[in-house]
């Protein structure tokens, strides 16, 4: 009997990779622990290693196949002493790109790493943003490099800008967003830190007291817990305290929400816990567009920001404007597709999935406006009351606790500034108000998606 | 005012290398600054200011003009007055913790603004949005005034950050007390900034009670000096209620730092004749005790001992003592007497620009 060898999934999120070299050919003997392949993730170069001992019988999938399903067979080994299998070669499962089956992320089918679950490219893209100009060129980027570009466009610009934090220089970043920056800025501007988040939360605040204009990124929001003293405390609160003497212009970035199968301490969204905090700027874009324009404006604002990124997004491409300067102005929600029965407002990896649940009512005849907050404080009211004003009804997706979340403040605004234009109670469609489960289909139950959306729309319109 | 003879710096002896680690040698060869006589009356006078300025606040809080938390500095004047004076202020950054007015006072800002401050008024260094815990002035690199316990270290860590970043040759002077010292962020920067050579002076001012703990109910290590050999980062200890001894080990403790060998670590033992604030009615500790400080360690009598073996007169230092009372009785008349923030003032300053 052969020994099927997968291509193996290198990191909680990976859907598929390129397969990129053979180091082992056909009738190689093989021992555990050799290097077999090369597989390229979109964040790394990793080495395949082989657990079992025998002889590489055939290859499935050649060097250079691109977009290769996590669990697709790339090879056979026969085990020591064991018949050569005689049977003809499967098709190579990795033929088929597992290009983007479904908009949303992998949460599905009781197995994150399916490849159907693949998210390569979001497959209903938010609408073109009125703010770039029309004729722009645009070029599909992920967000993940759109970040990037963005700190190095203001690296470029203003020597004060530096980046610090765990793993950002020498090792290109735990999730690639720095990738490139030490080559070309040095170790005195991006910097690594020991794990010490509450440290160098601290410094990085001092830096920008004085007169710096750190990039602090935590390797997930997760950590910044540690940190939040120095967020609130020293970074938000020093500009009043001291009547306006002491600025603290820092960022402070990194992924925040919920990741894939890492359980409840690595998944939570902390959007509500700093959008509550005056003398905070809080952003949490969704595509690569906003996310290069709102990161590059919240380097140059003279506040601090808290800028909430999504590690599940990063791989998905979008357009982003080939502009000399790409600035998005911060407090500025976006429409990211027009309706007038119903408003989806969201923000994050929730606009993916409200994209989804709206071209599912578009199917039933309910035409779903979705907003894209980006900016989660200050919060913009207005685009959110005027839609609200056209649709009549109004939902809130977001992926994370319900209990005293964006969700709840977009409810209180309407109640309190768009009662006369409601036609049914504003609903909130959240994650279950649990810790996240680490089991697949737990996981799958305490998290938002577009069915859940969906559902929420008709409840509004009373459609069910 | 020292706890152990100061030549028990620790040791290890397969570390030929470890030895270079304490500067106490370097200081005990030359332990007093030898001031001139127009330097130690300046030292005696900035001194009696703080003295005679908390005296007043303590006051002025009793007649409830001063609201929420009060920490005074009496006792502990010859730190901020022995250290900063060896400051370079064009270049050298300050920042402490919420016991803050002593350091203000010390880089000679404006009493008036300090007690306005205090008090809640318009003309109040933060526009009375702040109080005594969260004063800052940028102008003379003064970075605060900070009232979570042990976050101006860290914070300080970046303020030398960024001295070393820009290359301006500046260092952070970084205060924090016996209770900080036990705060875990406290060594997260000693870490970064050893490994970083950043150019800082931590100073602790062990007053010897956190609150109302001492620090032998507190500390396993109570020689906070010795606190920076696991990150390699000399230590100095420090009688600081002599404020001549003080200069002299920030002398050596800045030349270090401006030569380009990274932090040093430096205690200043002290003692708080009040109150761990205002509302803290010191019953951990004896009236003996006290007094024996106030008695014997006065930083200011033993100055003005000093002042008069060198040929000062009494009435000399009495005419000062008048100015500084009228000074300060000045600094509280303003205090009372200017207005509250107007209600606008509410929404300001939250943020810098506008979205």
């Amino acid at each position: 009997m052969g020994i099927e060898l997968k291509m193996p999934a290198l990191s909680p999120t990976m859907e598929q990779g390129t397969l990129a070299k053979w180091l082992k050919q056909e009738g190689d003997k093989i021992s555990p622990g050799d290097i077999i392949a090369e597989i390229e993730t979109d964040k790394a170069t990793m080495e395949f290693e082989a657990i079992d001992e025998g002889v590489l019988e055939k290859i499935l999938v050649p060097a250079g196949t691109e977009d290769v399903a996590v669990g697709a067979v790339i090879a056979l080994i026969t085990g020591e002493g064991e018949e050569p299998a005689s049977a003809p070669s499967p098709a190579p499962a990795a033929a088929e790109p597992a290009v983007a089956a479904r908009a949303e992320e992998g949460r599905g089918e009781g197995d994150s790493a399916k490849p159907e679950a693949a998210p390569l490219q979001a497959k209903i893209a938010p609408a073109a943003d009125p703010a770039i100009p029309e004729g722009t060129q645009l070029v599909s980027t992920t967000v993940r490099e759109a970040l990037r570009d963005a700190m190095a466009e203001e690296m470029r610009r203003d020597g004060r800008v530096f980046v610090m934090g765990e793993e950002v220089a020498e090792y290109q970043g735990a999730y690639k967003v720095t990738q490139g920056l030490l080559a070309e800025f040095g170790p005195k501007r991006v910097i690594d830190t020991p794990i010490t988040e509450y440290g160098f939360a601290g410094i990085g605040t001092g830096a920008a007291m004085g007169g710096l204009r750190p990039i602090v990124e935590f390797m997930t929001f997760n950590f910044a817990m540690q940190a939040i003293d120095h967020i609130i405390n020293s970074a938000a609160k020093t500009n009043y305290m001291s009547g306006g003497q002491m600025r603290c212009p820092i960022v402070f970035r990194g992924p925040n929400g919920a990741a894939s199968r890492v359980g409840a301490q690595h998944s939570q969204n902390y959007g509500p816990w700093y959008a509550s905090v005056p003398g905070l700027i809080v952003i949490a874009p969704y595509d690569a567009a906003d996310a290069k324009g709102l990161m590059k404006a919240a380097i140059r604002s003279e506040d601090p920001v808290v800028f909430l990124e999504n590690e599940l997004v990063y791989g998905r491409s979008f357009d982003v404007p080939a502009l000399d300067d790409h600035v998005l102005p911060i407090g500025k929600a976006r429409i990211v597709r027009e309706g007038k029965d119903v408003t989806i407002v969201t923000y994050s990896i929730g606009v993916g999935l409200a994209l989804e649940a709206a071209n599912t009512l578009a199917g039933e005849g309910i035409d779903a406006e979705v907003i894209d907050l980006r900016t989660l404080r200050p919060l913009d009211k207005e685009t959110v009351l005027k839609s609200l004003a056209k649709t009549n009804r109004l939902i809130v997706a977001e992926e994370g606790w319900p209990t005293c979340s964006i969700a709840s403040e977009i409810i209180s605004i309407c109640m309190e500034e768009g009662f006369d234009h409601l036609d049914a109670p504003v609903l909130r469609v959240c994650n279950e108000d649990v810790p996240l489960p680490y089991a697949a289909n737990l996981e799958k139950l305490a998290l938002i998606d577009a069915v859940r959306i969906a559902e929420g729309a008709r409840k509004v319109c009373y459609r069910t | 005012m020292a706890k152990k003879p100061a030549k028990a710096s620790a040791t290890a002896a397969d570390d030929a290398d470890f030895m270079l680690h304490s500067l106490q040698e370097a200081f005990e060869a030359k332990k007093r600054y030898a001031a001139t006589q127009a330097e130690m009356l300046e030292f005696y006078r900035q001194m009696l200011l703080i003295r005679r300025f908390e005296e007043k606040a303590g006051q002025l809080y009793g007649l409830g003009l001063i609201g929420g938390f009060c920490h005074l500095y009496i006792g502990q004047e010859a730190v901020a007055i022995g250290l900063q004076s060896a400051l370079d202020n064009d270049r050298d950054s300050v920042i402490t913790g919420y016991r803050d007015h002593g350091h203000m006072l010390a880089y000679g800002i404006d009493p008036n603004v300090i007690m306005a401050e205090l008090t809640g008024r318009e003309a109040g260094i933060s526009k009375g949005k702040g109080g005594s815990m969260h004063m800052f002035s940028t102008e003379h690199k003064f970075y605060g005034g900070h009232g979570i316990v042990g976050a101006q270290v860290a914070l300080g860590g970046g303020l030398a950050l960024a001295h070393q970043y820009n290359e301006d040759g500046g260092l952070c002077l970084a205060y924090f007390g016996d209770g900080a010292a036990n705060q875990g962020q406290v060594y997260e920067t000693f870490n970064m900034a050893a490994l970083w050579n950043l150019p800082i002076v931590f100073v602790v001012e062990d007053n010897q009670y956190a609150m109302g703990t001492s620090t032998k109910r507190s500390s396993a290590e109570t020689r906070f000096y010795r606190r920076g050999t696991s990150f390699r980062i000399p230590g100095m200890e420090v009688n600081g209620m002599d404020v001549l001894e003080v200069r002299a080990a920030a002398e050596v403790a800045f030349a270090h730092v401006r030569s380009g060998k990274g932090p040093v670590l430096m205690e200043c033992n002290t003692y708080r004749y009040r109150g761990h604030s205002m509302s803290d009615p010191a019953k951990y500790r004896t009236r003996e005790e006290v007094q024996e400080q106030r008695d014997h360690h006065d930083p200011i009598e033993g100055l003005k001992k000093t002042l008069i073996e060198a040929g000062k007169t009494e009435d000399e230092l009495k005419a000062i003592d008048k100015a500084i009372r009228a000074e300060v009785a000045q600094a509280a008349d303003f205090a009372e007497t200017s207005p509250e923030p107007t209600p606008g003032e509410l929404y300001t300053d939250v943020l810098v620009e506008e979205y």
